[in-house]
């Protein structure tokens, strides 16, 4: 087995202590990073994915995974400050007003972080103003917009409101989740899209870049 | 009766399908033992940092109707309108497991321990329900030691935020008890610091009158229906409830 194989192969296990190792080893190797990110760790992270949508693993599982997506990401980060990292695009991300809970928000920004896209998390108790004029600010093509509370879910709808009267609804997509969320609320307030868990957060993101030609 | 409520750490600590419930993993999986060693790291952390605490304030149905009308944004009906006024009982109720938990979670997540940071907020949620199963059950106790509890009496709890009764009956519940002298303030959102705290009423009286139908409009938003199961636990029989559903 080849050395990227064997880094997607102990990140599936979440055997972080291997994956370091093994990443040390393909820099040294002189694997581009890009090649170690999109064929070693990203590749190993979309195996866990599928595992978990077909509820072959659990989100213990999953995060064990995503510590050591993080732990190869750690070496390979130096480097592509050196070098150009690809750009697979930016999300900003947060709990809306009103609302602390974020354990939710930050599974799906260690999702996105480890699917090699950039986070701009906001953190919780994040104002609609806020979440629009970062988005604008980082020239970032999606919001993602978390709660636990079903009396803070019409905050997403200011949101939405806001990008829709600032004429921004063809530029910025907005996502929605939480547990009182729903297919159905994420129609009725205009949002692009609701996940259901980080998993389908990522994939969700990843059709909508794609969509807009951004991957 | 106002009372502070101290804990035996082993007393609220959560069981272990509660905590994969939370997780995700349904109670006829047997996990594999990476999550189960997680687990145990989370519950040893849990143990470690939890300062479990509860007050408890018996209150008049009068007293209890005007903390209930909160800031008037309840449903217009719902189940605690008809429960409440037939109680033998109402002890209005805050419970936490403290801050340093949160702190710990927080600590975890920057760590990129990702992980044992989402077990252990598994475990917090779950500990803090417990600690009010156990308050309940204290009072319980002290209810039956004053003999004002009979075969036929039961008791629940129902909390702002659910089943109706709005969130921002916390001012007025806050007003009432002052949880602040177990540490829990309210903020302006009507969320707790610490966050794993738990408030509400405990309703004592003829276990008939917690029995209520999961058909009001609100319930369609509810993705538990976890009422169902507190009643039949409480009544001790299976009850119809998809009979008279919207």
């Amino acid at each position: 087995m080849d050395i990227l194989s064997s880094i997607s192969q102990f990140l599936q296990q979440g055997n972080d202590k291997k994956v370091l190792s093994l990443t040390k080893e393909a820099v040294n190797n002189a694997i581009p990073p890009q090649k170690i990110l999109d064929d070693g760790l990203i590749a190993g992270m979309n195996v866990v994915g599928q595992k978990y949508k077909a509820h072959d693993i659990f989100l213990p599982d999953v995060l064990l995974s995503a510590k050591a997506m993080y732990t190869g990401i750690s070496i390979l980060k130096p480097l592509f400050l050196k070098g150009k990292m690809q750009d697979r695009g930016k999300i900003v991300i947060g709990t809306v007003q009103g609302d602390l809970h974020d354990i939710g928000k930050n599974l799906v920004a260690i999702m996105l972080k480890g699917a090699g896209f950039e986070v701009i998390d906001l953190g919780n108790n994040v104002s609609p103003e806020n979440f629009v004029e970062r988005a604008k600010k980082e020239n970032a093509p999606i919001i993602g917009l978390s709660t636990l509370l079903t009396t803070t879910m019409p905050v997403m709808k200011t949101v939405v409101d806001i990008v829709k009267n600032d004429g921004l609804n063809k530029q910025i997509k907005i996502i929605i989740g939480g547990a009182p969320v729903t297919d159905e609320f994420a129609n009725s307030i205009g949002a692009d899209a609701y996940c259901f868990d980080s998993i389908s957060a990522v994939e969700t993101v990843k059709k909508i870049m794609a969509k807009d030609g951004k991957m | 009766m106002k009372n502070i409520v101290e804990f035996d750490l082993e007393d609220i600590k959560p069981e272990r399908n509660a905590v994969f419930e939370t997780q995700g993993i349904p109670e006829n999986i047997i996990p594999p033992k990476s999550i189960t060693n997680l687990l145990q790291k989370a519950i040893s952390i849990f143990l470690d940092y939890a300062q479990p605490k509860a007050i408890l304030n018996e209150v008049s149905i009068p007293e209890f109707e005007t903390i209930y009308a909160g800031e008037g944004l309840n449903e217009m009906t719902t189940p605690l309108d008809s429960i409440y006024k037939r109680a033998d009982k109402l002890a209005l109720f805050a419970a936490t497991i403290g801050e340093e938990i949160s702190r710990k979670i927080t600590e975890l997540f920057d760590s990129n321990d990702f992980a044992v940071a989402s077990m252990l907020d598994s475990v917090a949620s779950a500990s803090a329900d417990k600690t009010a199963d156990v308050l309940e059950k204290h009072y319980y106790k002290t209810l039956i030691n004053k003999a004002m509890m009979n075969p036929s009496t039961g008791m629940l709890r129902y909390s702002p935020g659910y089943c109706g009764w709005h969130i921002s009956g916390q001012k007025k519940l806050f007003a009432y008890l002052h949880p602040e002298t177990i540490g829990i303030q309210l903020l302006p959102s009507y969320l707790m610091k610490p966050l794993k705290s738990v408030t509400g009423v405990i309703v004592v009286g003829d276990k008939k009158i917690h029995i209520f139908k999961d058909n009001f409009p609100f319930c369609e938003q509810c993705k538990t229906h976890s009422c169902r199961i507190r009643i039949r636990n409480l009544i001790g029989k299976k009850i119809n409830f998809e009979k008279g559903r919207k």
